[in-house]
């Protein structure tokens, strides 16, 4: 080290104009909850599980989401759609318990990719801190949108232009 | 022994042998897919032309190729014959057209079958299929039925193999479903719905290479790729005892045949190990069988393999790689 170097004073001095420089400069932070940063349409947040325009649930446990989740946050348990629930659930199969982890989850949107049935979609809502670790399991109550059309969560734009042109076709099974 | 060369392998074989099971004698890719052969099954075969092939060369003699495709299931190879399976664009180009065929009437209702995941229809599609399908008709629908106690008939699914009457006819001693009609309204029926209740019909489940018979004890409780295939085995006075044990932790979701390379039961097993023995108590776990890398059911199942690092550290040479 040079005798410059040695006494750090130069060095100290830097840091500090340093410091009070970012005193000046425009603030990246914001003040929440007053302010609230703008999301993206497609953030990705807290999950959703989606019901058809009839109101019944469109998952049908068929486990794509579980598997194609890289954190292993999903699980599920099936059932068989009984004579009679036919308002409530769109296929023969139905998930009668569907839990995520949100402590695991990353938040990728694996799941929503893989899901054959367009049921599970992430949302630009936030998942809440808790106290409690197990609080952050969320079960088929905080996950399923509710019946209420109007209250109804709206992914559109979330999809592309071609999957909302598919969706007109009636033709399809998928559709209807 | 007579000599066929397979996508440019060739082997040696015996008199009577098909082109399948040359092929299947060289392994690998040069394998056609079968769809409705079974090579435990006598008569099986011919019905689903998935494993149709081309003859370049038919033998020494005659070096002219073969006017048309030919179903290796139940084509003798003769000697000098050259076959094309996977080199032959038009073979690629007539397995397309045999998928959308197969596929004509499915459902495609795999989400809810519990047959995804292990469904040689899946393979099928996915090896060679198009997404799209020329007919505009609507797809023929039954309604589902119980074949006997344990096995739910998803006639929907069925691709009318024949596979399930030729085991019941040969593992049985008394047949009591086949198929009904002719053409595009056949389906498979108990007669009347009587109940199969026949202590080895169970098997008809693990030769369906759809999901048109699954396993009613084991209907929706979970994902095949979820579980853990296990060697398991116990003292039976029907059967061998041998079969795969689908698990998870130390629960036995359900039983089946252990499958081989092609998808076929190494022994039918009987209904008793099958359908009523799911108590971990009842069997001794051999270990966890060998999940193919390609399948979905491998994700999440680690395997400890033989290979070792390639370089030996002491002597610095290359291992030989297996
Ligand atoms: S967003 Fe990603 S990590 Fe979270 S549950 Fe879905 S697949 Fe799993
Ligand atoms: S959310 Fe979608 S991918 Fe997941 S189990 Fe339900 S239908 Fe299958
Ligand atoms: S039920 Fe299965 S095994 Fe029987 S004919 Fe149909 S597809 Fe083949
Ligand atoms: S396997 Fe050869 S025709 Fe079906």
């Amino acid at each position: 080290m040079s005798f410059r170097e040695r006494i750090y004073f130069p060095a100290i001095l830097n840091g500090m104009r340093i410091t009070f420089g970012h005193l000046f400069r425009r603030k990246t932070t914001v003040q929440y909850p007053e302010v609230t940063r703008q999301f993206s349409d497609i953030y990705r947040g807290k999950h959703v599980l989606k019901r058809d325009d009839q109101g019944r649930e469109r998952c049908t446990s068929c486990g794509l989401c579980a598997v194609a989740c890289p954190a292993e946050a999903i699980t599920m348990v099936s059932a068989e759609r009984k004579p009679g629930e036919e308002h409530l659930y769109r296929e023969e199969k139905y998930a009668a318990v569907y839990e995520i982890n949100m402590l695991r989850c990353v938040f990728c949107g694996d799941c929503e990719e893989a899901c054959p049935k367009e049921a599970i979609f992430l949302t630009t809502e936030l998942v809440k801190s808790e106290y409690q670790r197990d609080k952050f399991i969320y079960g088929k109550d905080q996950l399923v949108e509710p019946f209420d059309p109007a209250k109804r969560i709206d992914v559109s734009k979330r999809q592309t232009p071609a999957v909302l042109e598919f969706k007109k076709d009636k033709r399809y099974k998928h559709n209807v | 022994m007579l000599k066929v060369t397979i996508d440019n392998i060739s082997i040696e074989v015996e008199e009577g042998t098909t082109i399948l099971n040359a092929a299947r004698k060289i392994g690998g890719k040069v394998v056609p897919p079968a769809m409705c052969y079974y090579s435990k099954l006598k008569g099986s075969g011919g019905k689903c032309r998935t494993c149709l092939v081309k003859v370049a060369q038919s033998c020494t003699k005659d070096t002219r190729p073969m006017s048309k495709l030919v179903a290796s299931c139940s084509t003798p190879v003769q000697d000098g014959m050259v076959v094309q399976n996977l080199t032959s664009p038009e073979v690629i180009e007539a397995r397309k057209g045999i998928v959308e065929f197969l596929l004509l009437n499915h459902p495609l209702d795999c989400p809810v079958c519990d047959q995804a995941g292990e469904c040689d229809l899946q393979d099928l599609s996915f090896g060679y299929g198009m997404e799209e399908t020329a007919t505009d008709d609507e797809r023929r629908e039954y309604p589902m039925t119980d074949i006997g106690e344990n096995i739910k008939l998803h006639m929907n699914r069925c691709i009318l193999c024949y596979r399930c009457v030729y085991a019941a006819d040969q593992l049985t001693d008394k047949r009591l479903h086949g198929v009904l009609y002719r053409g595009d309204v056949s389906e498979i029926s108990t007669f009347i719905n009587q109940s199969v209740t026949n202590e080895f019909s169970g098997n008809i489940i693990d030769v369906c290479p759809v999901g048109a018979l699954t396993d009613k004890t084991f209907r929706f409780k979970s994902r095949v790729w979820f579980l853990n295939p296990m060697n398991a085995h116990r003292e039976c006075t029907r059967c061998s005892g041998k079969v795969a044990a689908w698990m998870f932790g130390n629960e036995i979701f359900r039983i089946t045949g252990r499958k081989d390379q092609f998808g076929e039961v190494e022994e039918f097993i009987c209904n008793e190990c099958r359908f009523e023995k799911k108590d971990i108590n009842d069997w001794v776990i051999d270990g966890p069988r060998h999940i193919k890398r390609q399948s979905v059911i491998s994700a999440n199942h680690y395997e400890e393999t033989k290979k070792q690092s390639l370089i030996d550290p002491i002597e610095g040479k290359m291992h030989e790689q297996k």
